[in-house]
């Protein structure tokens, strides 16, 4: 129970991270109980009060289909959060690799460096919209292709924090007992990287949000039959003036989602990261 | 009596950046010593003189480039598979600083089993629970400290830590490198309690390193002082404390500070500082500091001869 | 007339009901030409009361609770370091265990003593270099005017040392703090800065205040001697005396277990246990738990401060005053 109440220290020390973690809590309520917490079907037309504000009933109000923009709003938090996930786990399952492998290994690890650094040439925007135009737009795509812009940071994390870790002391008495470099990477390199590689998944999952929120809003992402809060603000466009709403709300919850996610990893990393540990008084 | 390890001409040298350029810097030149069954040997000096990368090169951290070592009649330096391994058992490594020494994400019994899962000595899980829990015991703490982290446990605690990963399973020889110079003065005499306790029961054969003269001179049976990655002066231990030979090794006894103030240095000393080990002059290494020094020393590096009970590398010493 | 007095001071850390002191009613004094040692081992409180008299102490963080710095006669128990010089109170000075640290790597040697000059002398940049290198001379560094122009990097440990000594002296203080200044250097070149701050001290009518946990270097170096023990002093003496006489079983244990007097002995004599955490001890004396001479009323109530002789006292119940030989 101590270990679990000194997680909540560094929310307690800025308590507006707090507000953070209660919204991705909501976030997530809503992805996972979606049926039960939308009033109506998202796709449900009902034309006949198109376009109408905010009123007791819609409390988003409609749009020009008649659906709930409420609905749509729960509905789209899914699409967030499979994009948000699946970014993060592209990310980490291609730079935890090659930055790991790249400062174990530093001849072949300068030349693959190289290779990222290339990568990072590129803004990473950009670089999305170059990968969905090659590989096709699809909600499958656009994970990759936001993911891809991810992996170079990642990877460089990775590579200074492998590099520092490989002359610690006790890495190199596990080398004096005869550990090979399998042991030593699974032993004591990875276990070491969860932590910062933490809090690099909470900003990785932010960034997303915008990333996808971009293409999806471009078309180029998740299909329009799907809602999502970027592709709800790519149809509202052209109601700007007179229904604002189907752009505000959508758009809001872009914004407070990576809002959110930023404070929470703030205090992620005020939690982990061992000199600030000490500030605070936890435990690893 | 062969000795249980012998060195042989050990030369170990490091690549280094400095201004841009790459230099190589000769940390062991030329050292040779042996270990005898159940002995202490001290290895001392002052910072970069190469007794660190000397412990490190028997143990295969630090690459050498020359020299050989023996341990029990096998070659050290160019052993493989199964017989690197049990060479890996059998000479086991100290680490200084015991914040740096232990993972901080692993228990305090994995990291002391760390030897025996690479090598997979236990039998079953029981197996290991229990020589962990021996092992603890054997340095004094309590086997609870099993399922600890290291953050939770005091300096000299994480250094009997250190020690008992060394023990398990039990070696034929520790190196010990400054094994007490991070801690304070009453845990130091704690922790080298401990050790010579170990050395007994477990007879074990040590290399100890370090640059106090007043741990050397209370663990060690025989002393050899370092300069610049060569050996100065070997000697029993009593002799390098009350009758050293070489004008090094009067420098370095001179200057350590005596707990009696009755006792305050008023003589001459070197007043020059060791120079860098990057601009390595020709002749005898510290003959820019020393009163013996003549042009012989400046051309020729003296070897090791012997001078009565010691064995020393200075042209003049004994004169 | 001491130049540096500390009068029951005291410092802690957190507020309130969770206040803490790790430093504890310390009381001590250093006159002209005098080195007092101050010795302990980690977590005594030692380089905190350091940082308390230079008023150093971080904010947030431990602050003064109670007592007072008296620099020359004059309380300066609440001004800054600045403060103190402006307000004409004379300046005190500090160095530190890692030269490396303390030197910023990316300015010249020179630079550095400069601007250390040019805070108390409002002079030319061509005259504070000028004072700078009479500085580099006074700190016995060879070749003084080239080596104005080296960086940090480039000179050994001893000579970095050496440099940090002569930007401590840039303000002309009259009370020098030194903590642990050798601890990182090798002992033949330890030697020399110790004897270079001995005939400074002298040269300059200095007054300083030596902070280490090696006794060897008390020995050589100290007039007289504090020892502290989780955040108090336990003992004060003049060197001789607390070598020849030690009043306190703590500074009695210590010097024992020290591994250059166990020389030829099987074992080495230890202090059981560690040093307790600030604050973990409610009742009694700290050092009750690991004393050889424990008696039950050590456990209840505090130690007095027992006179031993001139100069010399030990804040325990049953000092040794026989002044039996260890």
């Amino acid at each position: 129970m101590k270990r679990a109440m000194s997680w909540l220290a560094p929310f307690a020390a800025r308590p507006i991270a707090l507000v953070g973690l209660a919204l991705l809590v909501v976030v997530l309520l809503a992805a996972f109980f979606a049926p039960w917490m939308a009033p109506f079907d998202p796709q449900e037309m009902d034309p006949i009060i198109r376009l109408s504000p905010p009123d007791a009933v819609h409390w988003f109000g409609t749009d020009q289909f008649g659906r709930d923009t409420l609905s749509r709003v729960i509905y789209s938090s899914r699409m967030a959060l499979l994009v948000g996930v699946g970014v993060v786990v592209f990310a980490m399952l291609t730079g935890v690799p090659i930055g790991v492998f790249s400062a174990l290994f530093p001849r072949v690890g300068h030349v693959l460096m190289r290779m990222v650094d290339v990568l990072m040439a590129f803004p990473s925007l950009l670089l999305a919209l170059g990968l969905i135009v090659i590989l096709g737009p699809s909600v499958a795509n656009s994970i990759i292709a936001v993911g891809a812009g991810f992996l170079t940071t990642t990877t460089r994390i990775v590579y200074g924090l492998t590099l520092r870790l490989k002359s610690e002391t006790y890495v190199e008495a596990a080398r004096s007992m005869g550990s090979r470099t399998g042991w030593l990477i699974t032993r004591h390199i990875l276990p070491n990287l969860v932590s910062p590689l933490l809090v690099q998944a909470s900003f990785v999952f932010a960034f997303a949000q915008l990333a996808a929120a971009s293409l999806d809003f471009l078309g180029l992402g998740a299909p329009p039959t799907i809602p999502s809060w970027g592709n709800m603000l790519a149809e509202s466009r052209q109601f700007i003036t007179r229904a604002s709403w189907l752009l505000f709300f959508p758009g809001m919850m872009i914004v407070l989602t990576a809002f959110a996610l930023n404070l929470v990893g703030d205090s992620l990393r005020d939690r982990l990261d061992p000199r600030f540990r000490d500030m605070l008084g936890g435990e690893a | 009596m062969t000795p249980i390890l012998a060195v042989e001409g050990l030369r170990t040298s490091f690549n280094l950046k400095r201004g841009g350029r790459r230099v190589q810097v000769q940390a062991v030149d030329d050292v040779s010593l042996t270990l005898a069954e159940g002995e202490v040997l001290g290895i001392v000096g002052e910072s970069g003189c190469g007794k660190t990368t000397v412990g490190r090169s028997i143990m295969r951290l630090a690459q050498p480039q020359g020299g050989r070592v023996v341990f029990r009649g096998t070659d050290v330096l160019s052993a493989t598979g199964k017989g690197l391994n049990d060479l890996r058992l059998s000479i086991r490594m100290v680490f200084q600083d015991p914040y740096a020494s232990l993972n901080p994400r692993r228990t305090i019994g994995d990291s002391i089993a760390e030897a025996g899962d690479i090598n997979r000595a236990f039998k079953d899980r029981g197996d290991r629970v229990r020589q962990i829990a021996d092992s603890l015991s054997a340095v004094g703490l309590d086997p609870s400290f099993a399922t600890r982290y290291p953050h939770e446990l005091s300096g000299g605690q994480r250094q009997r830590v250190g020690i008992a990963r060394a023990i398990l399973p039990v070696p034929a020889i520790v190196i010990a490198d400054e094994p007490v110079s991070a801690l304070d003065v009453s845990v130091q005499a704690q922790v080298l309690n401990l050790l010579m306790d170990l050395r007994e029961r477990l007879k074990l054969s040590m290399i100890f390193i370090s640059h106090d003269i007043g741990v050397i001179g209370y663990v060690s049976h025989r002393v050899a002082v370092m300069y610049m990655g060569r050996i100065v002066e070997l000697a029993d231990t009593k002799s390098i404390l009350e009758r050293p030979v070489h004008p090094y090794t009067h420098a370095l006894m001179a200057a350590v500070p005596r707990p009696d103030p009755t006792l305050r240095i008023a003589g001459a000393m070197p007043t020059s500082e060791p120079p860098s080990q990057l601009n390595r002059a020709a002749g005898c290494a510290y003959a820019p500091r020393c009163p013996l020094a003549n042009d012989r020393c400046r051309v020729e590096a003296p070897q090791l001869r012997t001078l009565g009970d010691a064995v020393v590398a200075c042209h003049n010493a004994g004169a | 007339m001491s130049m540096l007095a500390l009068e029951y001071l005291t410092v802690s850390v957190g507020s309130g009901s969770f206040a803490v002191d790790i430093v504890s009613g310390v009381s001590l004094s250093v006159g002209r030409r005098e080195i007092v040692g101050l010795v302990g081992e980690s977590g005594s409180g030692k380089s905190m009361t350091s940082l308390a008299a230079m008023g150093l102490l971080p904010k947030p963080g431990p602050h003064i609770r109670s007592g007072r710095i008296l620099l020359a006669g004059v309380d300066v128990t609440q001004l800054e370091p600045w403060q103190r010089v402006e307000a004409g109170h004379g300046a005190m000075a500090m160095i530190f265990q890692e030269p490396m640290t303390s030197l910023n790597p990316v300015r010249r040697v020179g630079d550095q003593i400069v601007e250390a000059v040019q805070v108390r002398e409002k002079i030319s940049r061509a005259a504070a270099m000028d004072r700078a290198r009479e500085l580099l001379e006074l700190v016995r560094i060879p070749d003084a005017l080239m080596q104005l122009r080296a960086f940090p990097h480039q000179l050994s440990g001893g000579m970095r040392q050496r440099v940090m000594i002569a930007i401590a002296l840039a303000s002309r203080p009259q009370v020098l703090i030194a903590d642990e200044p050798t601890t990182a250097l090798d002992v033949t070149v330890q030697f020399q800065i110790l004897r270079l701050l001995r005939e400074l001290c002298n040269e300059l009518d200095m007054a300083m205040l030596f902070i280490t946990h090696d006794m060897g270097v008390i020995a050589q170096l100290a007039d007289r001697v504090a020892v502290m023990y989780a955040g108090r002093i336990v003992e004060t003496a003049s060197v001789k005396e607390l070598f020849g006489a030690p009043g306190h079983p703590y500074s009695r244990s210590l010097m024992d277990c020290m591994p250059i007097r166990g020389v030829g002995l099987r074992r080495l004599r230890t202090i059981a246990g560690q040093a307790p955490r600030p604050g973990s001890v409610r009742a009694g004396c700290a050092f009750a738990a690991r004393c050889p001479d424990m008696q039950d009323s050590c456990r209840v109530d505090l130690p007095p401060r027992r006179e031993l002789g001139a100069g010399h006292d030990a804040l325990c119940g049953f000092p040794v005053t026989d002044g039996r030989p260890l």
